[in-house]
Formats: C-alpha cells, sequence, structure tokens
C-alpha cells in the first residue's frame, strides 16, 4: 500500500491520513468547503477497520467539547471545519490549550467575515496565530500549499502536538481542499494501546487502576498565583516549540532582488509568477512558512537580507504581512496585495502587482 | 510539455468527470496533474468549469488565467473563456445551440457537433467521452489506452461493463475531427 500513487483531494487527503495514522476519534459538522472530509470518512467507515470513531456531532460548539473529552483521555482526536464553524469553536480551543491536552484542529478556510461565501480564503490568519479564543494561548499552526502536504501534515500535526502537550492546527483553504493532485498516502499505523497510551501520557484521565493517584485535566485554576505559574510553563513550552519547530520552503532566494511572501494556495500561485518574472530576467525569489505559528522569521531575515522589496500576497486584507515586517524590521519596503471573498490571484495578476508596487517605483 | 486545460459548460454535462477522467489518464502515464473545479452553487443547474494540468514537469500554480486548451460547452462558456485561449492554443466547443461563434483568429478553433454524435449514438450520457475524443485527437496529451485504463481504475466494478461504450464514444469525438 506504501507507495502508491492516487488522486485525491486535499480534503479527502486529510481523512485518509487520519485514518492511517491511527486516529482514535473524529468528531465534526458538514461545512463548505471541507465537507468531504466528513463524507470520506464515512464512506471508509474506519470504525470497521482500525476502530476510529467518526462521529457528525449536533453542531460545531458540540464538536470541540468531544474533542476536548476525547483529548482529555490521551486519544489522538481531531476534528475540522471552515471558518465560521471555528469562530463557533474558539472557547474549546482556548480550553484545550490551558488544558494542555493535545489535539488536532483544521480550518479549512472560506471567504468571510460572516457566513461569507464558500470560497478560498485565508482570512485566519490572524485568528490562527494570534488566538482567536480568550486567554494567552498558541497552537502550532501549518498551512499546506499541495494535497501530498494536506496528508503528510495531519501526521506531523498530531506528533507535535502529543511531544508539547498543546493544539494543533492544520490552517488550509477551500482550494487546496477541492484541488485534486497526485498524494502518496502513509503507511496505516496501529492505533494506540491503552497500555502506550497510559505510558506516553502519564497525565491522561483514563482511570487509574489503583496505581497511581488521579490525574485532574482541567482549564480552572482560582489560585491567582497557581495560574500564573501555569502561564510561564505555558509560555516555556511555546518558547521551545519556536526554538524548534519553524518550517518554511524558500526557492531561489540565493540571487533575488525581489522576494515575495506567501503560503497556502498563494505560495503556489506566487510560485508561477515567480516563473513567469525570471523568463522576463526578474529575479524573483520565493518564502513560505509552513509553520505560520512559531513564524520563521530568522529564516525571512536571512533570506531578505540582500533583496530590494518584499511583496506579502495573501487572500485577506493584510495579516501575514505584521509578521513578515516584524521579521525584516522594516529595513526594506514590504508592500501587501490582497484578495478577499473568495476570489484567488493568477499568476500574470500578482506580477503586474509586483511590478507596480515595487519593480516600476 | 504541460497542458493548460479549462472544461467548460453546464452542470449535469459532465465536465468536472471529463476532467477527472483526464486527469486520471495523466496519472496512469506517471504524469504531473491537478484538477481544480469551480464548487458550489453555480454547479446547481448554472455553469460548472474545472481547471486541469497534465504536465511532464512540476506543477507549480493551479490557478491560472490563460490556457492552452480551452473546451467549452455552451454560449455562456464560450463568451467567457474565448479570451483566456493563449496565442496558438486550441478551442473547442460543441456547436448545439451555439449562436455567436468565436472570432480570434490567433488560435486554432475546432467546432464539433457532439450532442449530435449522441443522437447518433443514441445514448446522451456519452456526451462528455465524445467530447474527450475529440480533444485528444487534436491534443494527443494521453494515450486512449490510458483513458481506458483510468476508467477501469475510478468506475466500480459493476459499471465496468460500460468500458467498452466509452471507448465508441471516445473514437466517435475522434471522427468528428475533420
Amino acid at each position: 500500500m506504501k507507495d502508491e500513487v492516487t488522486l485525491m483531494k486535499g480534503n479527502e487527503a486529510l481523512a485518509m491520513a487520519a485514518i492511517r495514522y491511527g486516529a482514535d476519534a473524529y468528531f465534526g459538522y458538514p461545512i463548505t468547503p471541507q465537507s468531504e472530509v466528513l463524507e470520506k470518512l464515512e464512506e471508509e467507515m474506519p470504525w470497521e477497520t482500525t476502530g476510529m470513531v467518526v462521529l457528525q456531532a449536533e453542531s460545531e460548539v458540540a464538536a470541540i467539547n468531544m474533542v476536548y473529552g476525547g483529548a482529555m483521555t490521551g486519544k489522538a482526536v481531531l476534528t475540522s471545519t471552515s471558518s465560521p464553524g471555528f469562530s463557533l469553536m474558539q472557547e474549546g480551543v482556548s480550553y484545550l490549550a490551558a488544558s494542555e491536552v493535545p489535539a488536532l484542529l483544521i480550518n479549512v478556510q472560506r471567504g468571510g467575515p460572516g457566513l461569507g461565501t464558500i470560497h478560498a480564503s485565508q482570512a485566519d490568519y490572524f485568528q490562527a496565530c494570534k488566538g482567536g479564543g480568550h486567554g494567552d494561548y498558541r497552537m502550532i499552526v501549518l498551512a499546506p500549499s499541495s494535497v501530498q502536504e494536506m496528508a503528510d501534515m495531519v501526521a506531523l500535526g498530531f506528533d507535535l502536538a502529543f511531544k508539547y502537550r498543546c493544539v494543533s492546527m492544520i490552517l488550509a483553504d477551500g482550494t487546496i481542499g477541492q484541488l485534486m493532485e497526485k498524494v502518496v498516502l502513509p503507511e496505516q499505523r496501529p492505533r494506540r494501546t491503552d497500555e502506550e497510551i497510559r505510558q506516553q501520557c502519564p497525565w491522561a484521565v483514563n482511570g487509574r487502576k489503583g496505581m497511581r493517584p488521579s490525574n485532574v485535566v482541567t482549564s480552572l485554576e482560582l489560585d491567582d498565583d497557581k495560574m500564573e505559574e501555569n502561564n510561564w510553563r505555558f509560555q516555556a513550552t511555546y518558547r521551545e516549540i519556536e526554538k524548534n519547530e519553524t518550517r518554511c520552503e524558500l526557492v531561489n532566494v540565493e540571487d533575488c532582488d525581489y522576494l515575495i511572501t506567501a503560503f497556502g494556495t498563494t505560495a503556489r500561485i506566487a510560485m508561477k509568477t515567480m516563473e513567469l518574472a525570471r523568463k522576463e530576467g526578474i529575479k524573483v525569489g520565493l518564502f513560505r512558512p509552513i509553520t505560520l505559528w512559531p513564524f520563521p522569521e530568522k529564516q525571512l531575515r536571512e533570506a531578505a537580507k540582500n533583496v530590494k522589496g518584499i511583496l506579502c500576497v495573501e487572500l485577506n486584507a493584510g495579516q501575514m504581512i505584521e509578521d513578515v515586517k516584524l521579521a525584516v524590521e522594516c529595513k526594506m519596503p514590504v508592500e501587501h496585495y490582497g484578495r478577499f471573498g473568495g476570489n484567488v490571484p493568477t499568476p500574470d495578476e500578482l506580477l503586474n502587482v509586483l511590478k507596480e508596487k515595487l519593480i516600476n517605483k | 510539455m504541460i497542458n493548460e486545460i479549462v472544461i467548460a459548460g453546464f452542470g449535469g454535462q459532465g465536465v468536472l468527470s471529463m476532467g477527472k477522467i483526464l486527469a486520471y489518464s495523466g496519472l496512469m502515464e506517471d504524469k504531473e496533474v491537478c484538477w481544480l473545479p469551480s464548487y458550489g452553487p453555480e454547479q446547481r443547474g448554472g455553469t460548472a468549469n474545472v481547471t486541469v494540468i497534465v504536465s511532464d514537469e512540476r506543477i507549480s500554480s493551479p490557478v491560472l488565467n490563460t490556457y492552452d486548451v480551452v473546451v467549452v460547452l455552451n454560449q455562456q462558456s464560450l463568451d467567457k473563456f474565448e479570451s483566456k485561449v493563449k496565442p496558438g492554443g486550441i478551442l473547442m466547443y460543441d456547436t448545439y445551440g451555439i449562436h455567436k461563434k468565436p472570432t480570434r483568429t490567433d488560435i486554432t478553433v475546432y467546432p464539433i457537433d457532439a450532442t449530435e454524435a449522441t443522437i447518433e449514438m443514441n445514448n446522451s450520457k456519452t456526451f462528455n467521452m465524445i467530447v474527450l475524443g475529440a480533444l485528444l485527437h487534436v491534443r494527443p496529451m494521453v494515450t486512449i489506452e490510458s483513458v481506458l485504463k483510468a476508467l477501469k481504475k475510478t468506475l466500480p466494478e459493476r459499471h465496468h461493463h460500460l468500458i467498452p461504450l466509452n471507448e465508441q464514444a471516445l473514437n466517435k469525438g475522434a471522427s468528428l475531427i475533420k
């Protein structure tokens, strides 16, 4: 099974990768453009093979609280939704983070704000990276830009969540969710046994069997000093993640005069813009953050050292650009180009913008 | 060789599945492929279109503005996509219901009587395979053998008896090109 190349949608790849990872449960509620995740899981019926639970909850609020409950027991649990649904989940996300339980959340973004449209958007960058729920918490945010990455980031997201006892998020968008591409799925891993979970997650609430004191998982701590201590512990974990887990892709940055920064679908479009520009003799490079949080600021600073200007392309009105500007300390012009509401720019459109905003200035 | 293609028509004409079969056929030949549908409300009775890229090289952007090959199956799609054919590219359209013909002279235009051919075949469901047959005749980016292999792989076994009919439709499509 391992090396077979198949063709599937990004959303389907998420579902298949969750089964192959040996996930214990999926809880979700349908919403375009990510409904194929739940559909594919129900079609595959993993409860009959790996024993994975797949449940359509009555709402996104219910789904995230089911995730919370499952995650407390040390199980590998995930949910997926799209922008309005993820807004509904924010209380639960904050509780998950404060309780230090690992979980994988997926947002296949659509155009907002409000119910908005059903087409691709990246307007939830702030919500994902700066905290959509209350309190000082962070999630590891992974931004896939191909169907293969949709599949690969399920395992990566779960592994990081368990390593740091934190929440991982895959921040995709409608285009990557609906796009069909070649993908090689990971090998089927068995679900962890109760004994393995007991060893890997000594904090989990899964029955003490008379062997140890009771575990308590909660986000409530009414003693201010203790809650401050908790916060310091969360922050220490986040610093550790920042140190170890930044990921990015750099293309043609060695000799570039101009740098485009983009993630997800826009990075794919910008890749073509870069090819078009290079055909015209304009030296363009691409910086694609793979982790949006932690943001790969050192790598960007290094890549941007000698460039004349940066164009930050996003499907929003300017969100990641704040992190780009902080990373390069505004030492060169940083321009933004955004499309919203489900609209996506084309490669030649970006080339024109690059010329207009940076090159012919 | 890179083939950047858009197929556009009414929802229900088999636009998306034709694109899918083309993409799978590329997969059968180990090519790089991608398939990006227009999705959502516009599929319900309105127009549907799909971008398919079949390439020997790594595919960068799945989102395109101009295409090597444009296949349109109704007037609205013709109006929308005629200007998006790259100079020297191919525009193929089904003649049925077309009252305003394409005017560009810097591209190769192939009008095909695909709807009429379905009547001759006595099966309206063969429509998209007829169009695919015509397309592959003028732009043989994948072989007919690969298309049949792709059908065998993607169709559930209970529908495999329809593969010979699909092969006939592909041949019928090829014969429409004069």
